[in-house]
């Protein structure tokens, strides 16, 4: 074809990324049972906010912008939990409309704070909590939003590190995988030269079982890790249940520690369950 | 969104936007005369007083900061001293100005996202921030640099910007050195300044003329502008110790809202927030802050919600003013923490959220685990008064066109920086 040549020469002068005008992806924000932490990250992240605003085409964030515009969307960002009839439908929805659909945070991801409910009988707590529980929708429930739809990208975190939600919509546009570590908190530890307050003091620490993406802020204040990233891959659980007896920590208190952001995640569930049953 | 049979006419916002949470509108009209309002709360209940009971108290500062992303310190605050007040802990003064300053830059960070990003687009005619920046660039750099102020400050005092981890019944598991938060001065000293400016900007816009005769609730400390400590006062004369909230406030559940209605006992609703502590607590600004407002013609007894905007641009001066003041003065405390006994017992606390008053009440067992807990976000003691607010602002409008009558009801429920997440939060607990 003859239109090819002179493109060709083009492409020589001017960069690739400065060619063609290409479309800027459209972006929408759904926020389901949640804190809006985690999207309130991407307002946070105040030195890049203007540059994503231009390289993106924010279309759908109803707690920043009034623009509402209907999808299909090219990155769905997803945050909370599944806990009501209206939002398992919904959730249909967005994955339908989302070429992309990324989970941000603890509550999208594994169920959040509130999948503690899972324990529990949530008909007989309604009841007992509300004064007219009629008016009250809700599932006995808190699922991750994998539970219900396929998801592409999950982002940890309670909340999540802006670092890595830039991270992630910079690696969309390159089209390349994003740069997000899966090791453990005690790396970042290692790497802040941060003594281990474990050790050193015998304070209970989910670090050795925590997904990284913190930078170990936790230990970094002289106490131990709570969990916010959730489990790391592969985390050796029955090992950190077992320090954690050498410790000191009676059952109860091993059970709350791996019930807490990322209760639902099937490591900390099988872990405090294990725990339970023993 | 309009339908109209007979005269009669429905004012729908299904989706609020720039507010945290999920919630909508409902206005029904006939005529000019207004037949109902509702505010509707979809944000599904997350149930956190439930998930509190069994918990060891000193996670409590942590699970309660996820009831709000923007927030969170005011939970953390109203938490650590209800829990403090059961063990009889006191804390070193140093901690004391600590979490004054912490709860400062709360608010350098929440007052600057909803001025800026939030309110001020309503004002300009825009859909948000980012398109506001594109006519006034400069503007919303300046406001990200003011946001990023408080947020840096959060994170120096509590690790990062959302649910900081140096909380603790007690104190702070670390503490700052005084060079880390001597740092901060020339930023600070910047946002000041910034601040002033922003009063003078926000005060610039046009504003309805609607004026409502409120009863305002707030804290009121006796020399300090009121934050975590202070008796409960209103307009209508009430004057109270945290622990006889119960006496004079309640709860209704109406079938619109997953969050309960706050009304006083005998009067009905009332207002808490910016307006309802600079209305009660002027005199205890800091003289730069009380300034930018004379010079702008702001004066207490502000009664036009829309001027909100204005009032949380004075307290932006407040807060720098006061962070400022607080790092000149401050030295480490000898330990980071109190450590106390455990003993079973029942206590309560208010502070004020950069949304308003924030009441928790927690009950405790011997071995440290929470029996019981209540919390009463701002969110939901405002709740009725933004029907009441658009109950009688409505009518001023219903001459205008559907979509604007719309957008100048959202305004309105923006004036009060609803925080739906955390209203939502909020349920009561009956043991036994």
């Amino acid at each position: 074809m003859s239109s090819k040549k002179p493109r060709a020469e083009e492409d020589e002068q001017v960069r690739p990324q400065e060619a063609a005008p290409r479309p800027r992806p459209t972006v929408a924000v759904f926020k389901f049972a949640s804190c809006d932490g985690c999207q309130l990250s991407l307002l946070d992240a105040e030195d890049e906010l203007l540059a994503v605003a231009g390289a993106v085409d924010i279309v759908y964030f109803p707690e920043a912008t009034s623009i509402m515009r209907k999808g299909p969307y090219d990155i769905g960002l997803v945050e909370g939990s599944i806990t009501t009839h209206h939002d398992a439908e919904r959730i249909q929805q967005v994955r339908r409309q989302s070429k992309v659909l990324v989970t941000i945070g603890a509550c999208a991801t594994s169920g959040g704070i509130q999948a503690l409910r899972n324990w529990k009988d949530v008909a007989e707590f309604v009841r007992a909590v509300y004064a007219k529980p009629d008016f009250i929708s809700t599932l006995k429930m808190s699922t991750p939003v994998a539970e219900h739809v396929p998801v592409d990208f999950e982002l940890r975190g309670c909340p999540i590190n802006k670092a890595q939600l830039i991270e992630l919509i910079a690696a969309m546009l390159a089209g390349r995988k994003p740069n997000i570590p899966t090791y453990a908190v005690c790396i970042e530890c290692k790497r802040r030269a941060n003594v281990c307050v474990e050790v050193a003091q015998g304070i209970a620490c989910l670090g050795p079982v925590t997904q990284a993406g913190c930078g170990a802020l936790c230990p970094s204040f002289n106490r131990g890790c709570y969990g916010c990233f959730g489990p790391m891959e592969s985390p050796n659980t029955p090992a950190l249940t077992g320090r954690l007896r050498l410790l000191g920590q009676d059952d109860d208190a091993i059970v709350r520690a791996f019930r807490g952001y990322s209760a639902w995640a099937w490591q900390f569930r099988q872990a405090g369950e294990e725990c339970e049953r023993s | 969104m309009r339908s109209k049979t007979n005269g009669a006419r429905s004012i729908r916002v299904d989706m609020l936007a720039r507010v945290e949470g999920e919630g909508g509108i409902r206005i029904k009209l006939k005529g000019e005369q207004v037949q109902d309002v509702q505010l509707h709360i979809f944000e599904p209940p997350r149930l956190f007083e439930g998930f509190l009971r069994g918990r060891h108290y000193q996670e409590v500062p942590d699970i309660v900061a996820r009831i709000c992303g923007i927030c969170p310190v005011a939970y953390q605050m109203s938490a650590v001293h209800a829990l403090e007040g059961i063990l009889g802990i006191t804390v070193d003064p140093a901690v004391r100005l600590l979490r004054r300053l912490f709860y400062c830059a709360e608010y350098i960070e929440s007052h600057a996202l909803h001025v800026y990003m939030l309110h001020a687009p309503d004002f300009l005619g825009y859909p948000d921030a980012i398109a506001m920046a594109r006519d006034h660039r400069q503007t919303v750099e300046q406001a990200l640099r003011l946001k990023k102020a408080g947020n840096q400050l959060m994170a120096a005092l509590g690790g990062r910007e959302v649910h900081p981890i140096s909380v603790a019944v007690g104190g702070f598991y670390k503490t700052p050195s005084r060079a880390e938060l001597r740092a901060f001065v020339d930023e600070l000293q910047w946002a000041r300044d910034a601040s002033i400016a922003t009063v003078k900007t926000v005060a610039g816009f046009d504003f309805p003329d609607f004026e409502q005769d409120y009863e305002c609730v707030a804290l009121r400390h006796p020399n300090e502008y009121p934050l975590n400590e202070g008796r409960v006062v209103s307009s209508g004369g009430l004057d109270l110790d945290a622990a006889e909230y119960d006496e004079h406030f309640v709860e209704q559940h109406v079938k619109h809202s997953n969050a309960l209605h706050s009304r006083l006992r005998e009067r009905g609703s009332y207002l808490v927030g910016p307006v309802a502590r600079f209305n009660l607590n002027f005199d205890r600004l800091p003289e730069t802050a009380r300034q930018a407002a004379r010079d702008v013609g702001l004066a207490p007894p502000c009664r036009n919600p829309f001027r909100s905007i204005v009032v949380r641009a004075v307290e932006l001066v407040f807060a720098c003013e006061e962070a400022l003041a607080i790092i000149t003065e401050y030295e480490p405390p000898p330990a980071p923490m109190v450590r106390a006994a455990v003993c079973a017992g029942s206590g309560c606390a208010a502070t004020e959220a950069p949304r308003g008053l924030l009441y928790h009440s927690y009950e405790i067992d011997e071995r440290g685990l929470v029996l019981s807990a209540r919390i009463v976000p701002p969110t939901a003691q405002n709740q009725k008064r933004i029907e009441d607010d658009l109950w009688h602002y409505v009518p001023q409008l219903a001459g205008l066109p559907a979509d604007q009558i719309t957008a100048r009801c959202e305004q309105a429920v923006r004036n009060y920086d609803p925080c739906i997440s955390c209203a939502t939060h909020f349920v009561t607990v009956e043991v036994g």
